[in-house]
């Protein structure tokens, strides 16, 4: 009883504290302050995940919602402020726009309607679903791994794996194109102390990546939050100043980009070949390719997320001076 | 309980006392520096004394070793970004407080 009671004041302390969070974060004028709200609503969405007992989700959500989204935003925001210095209006105007009011009422009501009508039918769902969890208990043999999340991701509805790298792609396909960032003007030299944690970090985080992937067969992993772990690496080698040299810059990293969705895309049409289904898998073999597809998935993703921490940056500085 | 099931209940509070001495400091002290003080007490020592709790109540050696990891890590984690943010500050030319 005790323990039931302690449990529900936490998940409610959380709940009123992710609403806090976000309502701060939206609300805030102070740009920095506001993503500084948003990565620490990202680190309590994770705990949200872990009591809602989705392990998988908390360790995506922290690592790529809180981590990588946060430097992504970071970088942003420094982008933004030095084309604001350079005096430049319409980002500024962009910044200050505010809606007029009886828009934002009508919003408001239209959301809160929306926000109740989702209530209700999560309150009128029946306390247990088994869902389709039974389905995946029963085929779990044949799926090569023993992780369900892990088994449903990349064997039983591969496709939207699948289709997730090809939005990470398009993610950083649309960065590129956009293009005319303002190139970095600072080249001074990153402190030591940053130079030595990284030097201490890489190795480990590349090895907890390896881990990760490793470890999603049969637990929480997978892919996913190896390959951010990865570009949080990438991150911190960016950050002391370790750009890519042009060269690897150019093709080596473009294959590296489509390694994934190429493989994915590959597996897919042979299956259909051999097969005769999109992704459906051999079970005795469905082990080594998943893995296989996982792997080249991470380094891809990886590669992409450090790539969209980076931006057109290295792009335009190549084109224009 | 047993005495293991004590010694764990008093280091989790020790620890959680050095939490809420971190985050009182964080909201009443004057200056970044001084706030980056308190702060880094709570992430090491009181992080410390939580992992040791959670140590002594392990079942296996392997949950140990990563519990210490974790400590060590958010140590170094810890101690580099105070300094860099420190760094940033002083840079920026903000003045520590003196009274």
């Amino acid at each position: 009883m005790e323990t039931v009671m302690v449990a529900w004041m936490f998940d409610s302390l959380l709940g009123l504290g992710l609403l806090w969070l976000a309502w701060q974060s939206l609300a805030c004028s102070d740009l920095f302050k506001a993503i500084v709200l948003f990565i620490a609503f990202g680190l309590l969405m994770a705990l949200a995940w872990v009591r809602l007992e989705a392990p998988d989700v908390a360790l995506a959500e922290a690592a790529i919602g809180a981590g990588l989204t946060g430097a992504l935003l970071m970088v942003a925001l420094a982008q933004l402020q030095s084309i604001e210095t350079n005096g430049d209006a319409a980002v500024a105007t962009v910044k200050k726009g505010h809606c007029i009011r009886p828009l934002q009422w009508l919003l408001l009501i239209a959301l809160s309607l929306m926000a109740t009508g989702l209530g209700y039918v999560i309150i009128s769902f029946p306390a247990h679903v088994p869902g389709l969890s039974t389905a995946v208990a029963t085929h779990l043999e044949a799926s090569g791994v023993s992780n369900p999340v892990t088994a449903v991701l990349l064997n039983f509805r591969g496709y939207d794996t699948l289709l997730e790298l090809v939005v990470l792609l398009l993610a950083l396909l649309g960065v590129w194109s956009l293009g005319g960032t303002v190139p970095q003007q600072t080249t001074t030299p990153a402190p030591l102390v940053l130079e030595a944690l990284t030097r201490l970090l890489v190795p480990m985080l590349i090895l907890t990546a390896a881990y990760l992937l490793w470890v999603g067969a049969h637990a929480p992993g997978g892919a996913f939050q190896a390959g951010s772990v990865l570009a949080a690496a990438g991150v911190l080698l960016l950050l002391i100043g370790r750009h890519p040299r042009a060269a690897l810059m150019a093709l080596p990293l473009r294959l590296i980009l489509v390694l994934g969705p190429a493989t994915f895309v590959a597996m897919a049409v042979v299956t259909m070949l051999i097969e005769g289904a999109l992704l459906k898998f051999p079970p005795e073999h469905a082990g080594k390719l998943i893995l296989l597809l996982e792997t080249t998935a991470m380094l891809s993703i990886g590669a992409t997320l450090a790539a969209l921490f980076l931006g057109g940056r290295r792009h335009t500085d190549k084109e224009h001076s | 309980m047993t005495l293991i099931d004590y010694l764990t209940v008093v280091l989790l509070l020790a620890g959680a006392i050095f939490f809420f001495a971190g985050t009182v400091g964080l909201l009443r002290f004057p200056d970044v520096y001084t706030r980056l003080h308190a702060l880094t007490k709570a992430d090491n020592v009181g992080l410390g004394l939580m992992v040791v709790a959670l140590a002594i109540q392990a079942e296996s050696w392997a949950a140990v070793g990563k519990l210490l990891l974790i400590w060590l890590l958010v140590m170094l984690a810890g101690a580099s970004v105070a300094h860099l943010v420190a760094r940033g500050a002083l840079r920026r030319g903000i003045r520590p407080w003196k009274q």
